[in-house]
């Protein structure tokens, strides 16, 4: 079975906590964490809510892979309304809290409504409670998990909790988790905030024991660990260099934006890449590079542990950051290098550390400030806005400054804390957001690298390229290799992504094994585990039908096709040099394809057809 | 020949698969809490470190028994609890100096590491090789290799 079967749900205006069964029904058509409790959202949720109201819901879900002995299998997800993006927001997390809480014996946790105090969960196997987070209200996400470990004396304990920027109400907060790893996309720690709920702290002592069939269990999870070890990304490149060993190779053919993404290809991104972060430093002969990190049950181990030069400016004074902690990964070094100009490896290791301690995402918070750079620049931000920063495009001081600033609540915090979407509105450069939906773009630029601009503008959270990774495809050749400039194919190629990717979510583990995976390698894994047919076919069905349901509730909260749509910038403004000069993103010869097959109208409504298909 | 587990913390990546492993094997589920061998997680030296139980010959959880329930595998050199006779007094761990013998409060005796008879399974599952199973007269091998290549005249040449 693999499901816990136990949904433990949370009312934090009455401070309730109610043990209910799983849906098995759901179960069997949305397979767990994102798929099912993204059902439970919209069966539950009006899409048209106020994200930060008390009707919203934020669920913590489990796949039925999660806590058992299949690589990956460690992730949770953090599902609600989004607030920087008013549509459905999905973020996942590795690290040890979603194991732990599957241990507990829970398939998930529903948090409704708003407590009046802060509060955290305390959930030991069967037994939850809210407990005052009074004294914990105000503090980092660090201090916070240190707190608590230290109050239960329990250092097994596994914790998710949100720091400052979420309580101040910045749109993009992240839900932290094990310190380092974080639900960090759409601004899921901000509805954690605006329900008063600081932390979730579990300990887990059951176990998972009840997979449908252990032996072809144990034997698929076998053959997909060799299948892992031996594949030359997954057994080589992500635990040698992480997902910054694509630093180097975006930049190369063309597909890395700066500045912006006013800029495509960045002079900088040798200094801020995987190579970089291997190299011993002068002044104490050590590398960045600390040590690869595995998230629960994983044997890719492409976390990266880092730590900052001593004698660096930003923390020579600060004895608290002279340790190991965990480090870049590609997108953040992306966002807060190359996107804002700085190319000082420490100085952006630094601020990826402070995103940790206090539970930002980085991808938007450093795309965030890369706008407001853009605007300082054209002078419509000024010194008195920042504090008297100046936030110059590549200014690794202003930089530090600014987020320091940022954290502590000062001054231009409340306007950064926007996102860059609203950000841009305020000061009336919108054309200077390079969001979809008001999400940040990743570090993939549409005009070199077509499909992904296709997955961007009709991703159900807003820009990601975790929703539909065609990176794989048109960089790295996996499964086939298809050109970069090539729209023909990209709209097939974009949805047979996407589906296959939720079903991934679904199950609990990490989209990163598809670079060696398929799905003939994953549907034996969940097939074995859970009760049902689990082939591939039926894998795949899941998976659509999945996508077709956050987009019904992007629909019902009001969401059209004029919201697939890429920034101005991406379509007109030509690539100005290297590999992809000359190119933009034509996605209107890729988006009516998309919606065909699909199964949607030509204004990107879902059919009713394609309803009844998918039995939604 | 007996053989012994063989960590090189510098391999492990905190993945736990080794806990999951021991858990499987020993209770037939998925359970880190169950699991007779840890991995501890520094998290400001940014290192990981399994540890379990070294079967020490003259093994101190054995000496302090009071009901004779710890006794030898010879097939492997474990030091096995006989789970009919331990009485769950926890003597033996508070003797044991390295913390590897602990009470399981599901089964109210004492639990440890038996080598699982001779087919370590948190070897079997460690995906780095930070947890090996060796000559246990040779723990040392790798290691003395890795310094006999540093003597060799090029700094280029590994040993074979």
């Amino acid at each position: 079975m693999s499901w816990t079967r136990k949904i433990l749900r949370v009312d934090l205006a009455k401070g309730t906590c109610t043990s209910e069964p799983l849906n098995m029904e759901w179960a069997k058509l949305y397979l767990g964490q994102r798929g099912l409790a993204s059902k439970y959202l919209a069966e539950e949720v009006d899409p048209k809510c106020d994200p930060l109201g008390p009707e919203n819901k934020l669920i913590m879900a489990t796949g039925p892979l999660t806590g058992t002995m299949a690589s990956t299998g460690g992730r949770y997800s953090v599902i609600t309304k989004g607030p920087l993006t008013g549509a459905i927001a999905c973020s996942n997390s590795g690290g040890f809290f979603g194991a732990e809480l599957k241990f507990a014996g829970w398939d998930m946790v529903i948090f409704e409504g708003q407590s009046d105090k802060p509060v955290y969960l305390l959930i030991q196997d069967d037994k939850a409670e809210l407990r005052s987070a009074e004294h914990l209200w105000g503090k980092s996400a660090w201090d916070t998990d240190h707190a608590i470990h230290a109050t239960h004396q329990d250092p097994q304990m596994r914790i998710a909790c949100i720091g400052r920027p979420a309580e101040n109400g910045c749109l993009y907060a992240a839900v932290m988790n094990d310190r380092h790893r974080a639900a960090g996309r759409s601004g899921v720690g901000t509805v954690m905030a605006s329900k008063k709920l600081k932390a979730v702290a579990v300990r887990g002592t059951q176990g998972v024991g009840n997979v449908d069939d252990p032996s072809a269990f144990v034997a698929a999870t076998n053959d997909g660990k060799s299948v892992l070890a031996e594949n030359a990304v997954t057994g080589q490149g992500l635990p040698a260099y992480g997902t910054q060993v694509l630093m180097n190779v975006i930049n190369g053919v063309g597909g890395l934006p700066a500045r912006n993404m006013r800029d495509v290809g960045f002079e900088g991104a040798e200094h801020i890449s995987a190579e970089a972060m291997a190299e011993p430093r002068k002044s104490d002969g050590k590398p960045n590079l600390t040590q690869n990190n595995a998230c629960f049950g994983c044997t890719i181990a492409c976390g990266r542990i880092s730590s900052i030069d001593p004698t660096h400016f930003s923390i020579k004074d600060k004895p608290e950051y002279k340790i190991s902690s965990g480090g870049l990964e590609y997108e953040a070094a992306w966002a807060l290098g190359a996107d804002t100009g700085v190319d000082d490896l420490d100085a952006i290791t630094y601020i990826n550390f402070l995103c940790n301690e206090d539970g930002l995402d980085p991808i938007s918070f450093g795309a965030t400030v890369a706008a407001a750079m853009e605007m300082f620049e054209d002078g419509v931000i000024t010194t008195e806005h920042t504090g008297g920063i100046e936030l110059k495009f590549g200014s690794a001081e202003a930089f530090v400054a600014i987020t320091e600033q940022f954290i502590a609540g000062g001054a231009f915090s409340e306007d950064l804390g926007l996102g860059s979407k609203r950000l841009t509105e305020k000061y009336g450069r919108p054309e200077l957001s390079m969001t979809v939906k008001g999400q940040e773009f990743p570090a993939y630029d549409p005009r070199g690298i077509q499909g992904i601009g296709l997955n961007y503008a009709t991703s159900n959270r807003g820009a990601c390229h975790l929703r539909g990774y065609t990176i794989a495809s048109e960089v790295l050749g996996i499964p086939v290799k298809t050109e970069l400039n090539d729209t023909d194919g990209k709209p097939e190629l974009v949805k047979a992504f996407q589906d296959a990717t939720a079903v991934v979510d679904s199950a609990g583990l990490c989209v990163f094994t598809t670079f060696a995976w398929g799905m003939d390698n994953i549907a034996p894994q969940i097939d074995a585990a859970c009760e049902g047919d689990w082939s591939v076919e039926n894998c795949l069905e899941a998976g659509e039908r999945i996508w077709n349901m956050e987009r019904m509730f992007n629909d019902a909260a009001g969401f059209t096709a004029d919201d697939d749509k890429l920034p101005k910038r991406l379509l007109e403004e030509a690539i100005k040099v290297g590999p992809t000069k000359g190119q933009v993103n034509r996605l209107g010869e890729m988006l009516p394809k998309y919606y065909e097959i699909r199964g949607w109208t030509p204004d990107g409504k879902v059919t009713d057809e394609t309803r009844k298909r998918l039995s939604l | 020949m007996l053989k012994s587990l063989n960590i090189d913390p510098g391999k492990c990546t905190g993945c736990l698969q080794c806990e999951m492993a021991c858990s499987y094997e020993h209770y037939g589920t998925f359970n880190p809490s169950r699991s007779f061998i840890k991995v501890f997680t520094f998290h400001d030296e940014g290192r990981f470190a399994p540890y379990t139980c070294t079967q020490c010959d003259e093994a101190w959880c054995m000496r302090a028994c009071p009901v004779d329930a710890i006794g030898i595998d010879a097939s492997t050199g474990a030091k096995v609890v006989y789970e009919d006779k331990c009485v769950g007094c926890k003597v033996c761990t508070i003797a044991c100096p390295f913390g590897t013998i602990n009470y399981s409060q599901a089964s109210g005796k004492v639990v440890k590491c038996d080598l699982c008879g001779g087919d370590p399974q948190c070897a079997a599952a460690c995906p780095t090789s930070a947890i090996t199973y060796v000559d246990a007269d040779w723990t040392g091998y790798d290691r003395m290799m890795a310094s006999a290549a540093k003597s060799l005249p090029s700094a280029e040449a590994s040993a074979q």
